[in-house]
């Protein structure tokens, strides 16, 4: 390919200065974060007598060991037992396709353009009738009810692509239904089963409207319930808000620069199959 | 199967063993569903469901519920800070979904042609950051760099545009196009590293014979990538439009919905009306709505980028 010399350096410059632009805020709350609690210091700013200290607070103030727990409970709990029910009904629909299979995937893929906010109100009554308000179960169950549209459309769609030829094969050697599954469809499953689980669990990390609404006590939340509330006591100082937002972010940012491309590759196939 | 060593004349109870084998197996796959259609259909289409109930009530989420019909949706119709979340959702859809898909579009392109290698890879990683932290994240930070003092004033200041300054996220005319910027920020690089997939997956001989012909930069772009990327950016389109109408996140941290109503959009409506007001019928209406207004925009989309690839 023949490119002209402007064009190379005019496109490197306009993906250099992107990349600026998204990197940027980053730099900015983090030199923020640097300075003396309470003050409110310029956007850029390198600080004269940098407050590491800020981090030790905002991590005691924001309970960060016990907001760690809780998130990764909460992974822990919907993650697996999505990924479970899921694929089982993935393989019902898209390989066994059981009499009906068609209308009941309609009846998954009409929850996938459905907005958290459109059912959130009667959510909030549903549970506390159920007596599950305020509690982790309040997120946990709704998550795992939330995520199984797109999740048995996603294993759907690796299942209908399995050739029938290997369950015949396995049934003439009397391999019984679950056998089938559990044997032989479950191990080759494996690729868009990890890629399910790695975006669950982000989404379920990042959640924030359900917990904000389903669980009052901000230590009981996901990370992002959690930096809500936060947000809502120290709006007023800004570095210790920074340090903060630092602290609950970081997690992420760590997982997404160790598996970037896993993560990018699920991401990104997980919004062309929905 | 069982039943293939039997007699031949033996065919009827033979058949009925075969009928029942696949009763039961129609049954364990039933089975298989189950349990997710039981999580779905108690913790979403049920509240679904309910919201439609809610709709036609007046209810203060305890006591006694009363019909009222349609007129919960003639509120949201007529009174204009209810109607406006609904034009605010549209204008927050040129921010959140068109600029960054045609931004996306020419940043991937570019890609494609000047950084083939470790920039464009760098690159990618860098612009898909803003799409793993969370969106309250996303809005807690600009909330500071958008505020008086922050980095964004500065720079005005810096390059001699002082005047411009602003608190930006409380200017009743600037709030709602400083919001849709977080939203380009935390979306552009989704959008460009999808359609930047798609771009590689391009027979590059389409290009070098357009070349040949004497085509240009722009024709190439609007002849041959735009026409073939028709179902990335169907997606782009449908994952930001949502994003877009039902955005609360970034709202709810950046603004809450004001100055006044400047940004509200329905998300933020329905909680305020359903949380602090305890007016469940109207906050369920405009939930109904909002959900109907979503598929009424998505299906098109979704109608149009599948055309091509039939």
């Amino acid at each position: 390919m023949k490119i002209s010399r402007s064009e190379l350096w005019g496109g490197r410059a306009l993906l250099l200065g992107l990349m600026t632009i998204t990197i940027l805020p980053f730099i900015s709350i983090f030199m923020t974060a640097l300075h003396p609690s309470g003050t409110v210091p310029g956007g850029l700013e390198w600080p004269a007598d940098p407050q590491w200290g800020n981090f030790v607070k905002a991590f005691n103030v924001a309970e960060m060991p016990a907001l760690l727990i809780s998130s990764t409970f909460i992974v822990l709990a919907v993650v697996p037992v999505s990924l479970a029910i899921s694929t089982m009904a993935g393989f019902a629909i898209g390989h066994l396709r059981i009499p009906g299979s068609r209308l009941l995937l309609f009846l998954f893929v009409f929850g996938l353009t459905l907005p958290f906010g459109g059912i959130i109100v009667p959510l909030y009554y549903l549970e506390r009738d159920m007596g599950i308000y305020n509690t982790r179960l309040a997120i946990v169950l709704p998550l795992i009810g939330l995520y199984m549209p797109f999740a048995v459309f996603w294993m759907r769609a690796h299942f209908v692509n399995m050739p029938t030829e290997i369950s015949e094969a396995a049934r003439v050697d009397g391999a019984t239904i679950w056998g089938l599954f559990w044997r032989i469809h479950l191990p080759l499953a494996r690729a868009p089963i990890t890629s399910l689980g790695i975006l669950m669990s982000v989404w379920t990390w990042n959640q924030f409207l359900i917990a904000l609404v389903l669980v009052e006590d901000p230590a009981e939340r996901t990370m992002a319930g959690a930096l809500g509330a936060f947000q809502g006591h120290y709006a007023t100082d800004v570095p210790l808000l920074c340090a903060g937002t630092i602290l609950i972010v970081l997690p992420t940012l760590v997982l997404f620069v160790l598996f970037q491309r896993q993560i990018i590759a699920a991401l990104l196939q997980g919004s062309v199959k929905g | 199967m069982t039943s293939d060593n039997r007699p031949a004349s033996l065919a009827f109870p033979r058949w009925i063993s075969f009928s029942k084998v696949v009763h039961r197996e129609t049954i364990i796959g039933w089975l298989f569903v189950l349990p997710a259609l039981l999580m779905y259909a108690v913790f979403v289409l049920l509240p679904f469901l309910l919201s439609i109930q809610y709709s036609f009530y007046r209810w203060n989420g305890i006591g006694p519920m009363t019909w009222v019909g349609l007129h919960n949706y003639e509120t949201v119709l007529e009174v204009p800070n209810l109607l406006g979340t609904i034009s605010n959702a549209f204008r927050l859809v040129v921010y959140f979904s068109f600029i960054p898909v045609t931004l996306g579009l020419v940043v991937a392109s570019v890609m494609t042609r000047v950084a083939t290698g470790r920039l464009g890879a760098v690159a990618r990683t860098v612009l898909f950051l803003p799409q793993v932290i969370p969106l309250v994240a996303a809005g807690i930070i600009w909330g500071w760099l958008l505020a008086l003092p922050g980095l964004i004033n500065q720079i005005l200041k810096a390059v001699g545009l002082g005047s411009f300054t602003r608190a930006w996220l409380g200017d009743f005319d600037w709030a709602l196009p400083a919001v849709g910027f977080i939203g380009i920020w935390v979306l552009l690089g989704f959008c460009t590293v999808l359609l930047w997939t798609g771009m590689t997956r391009l027979d590059p001989a389409l290009y070098e014979s357009a070349r040949i012909d004497g085509a240009g930069w722009l024709t190439e772009f609007g002849k041959i990538t735009v026409p073939l990327l028709r179902h990335e950016i169907g997606v782009c389109l449908t994952v930001t439009v949502i994003a877009a109408l039902a955005a609360f996140d970034i709202v709810y941290v950046s603004t809450a919905g004001g100055p006044g109503n400047a940004t509200a959009v329905p998300g933020i409506q329905i909680y305020i009306l359903a949380f602090t007001q305890q007016r469940i019928g109207l906050a369920s209406a405009l939930a109904v709505m909002l959900m109907a207004l979503v598929l009424v925009v998505v299906i098109p989309i979704q109608r149009l980028s599948r055309e091509s690839t039939q």
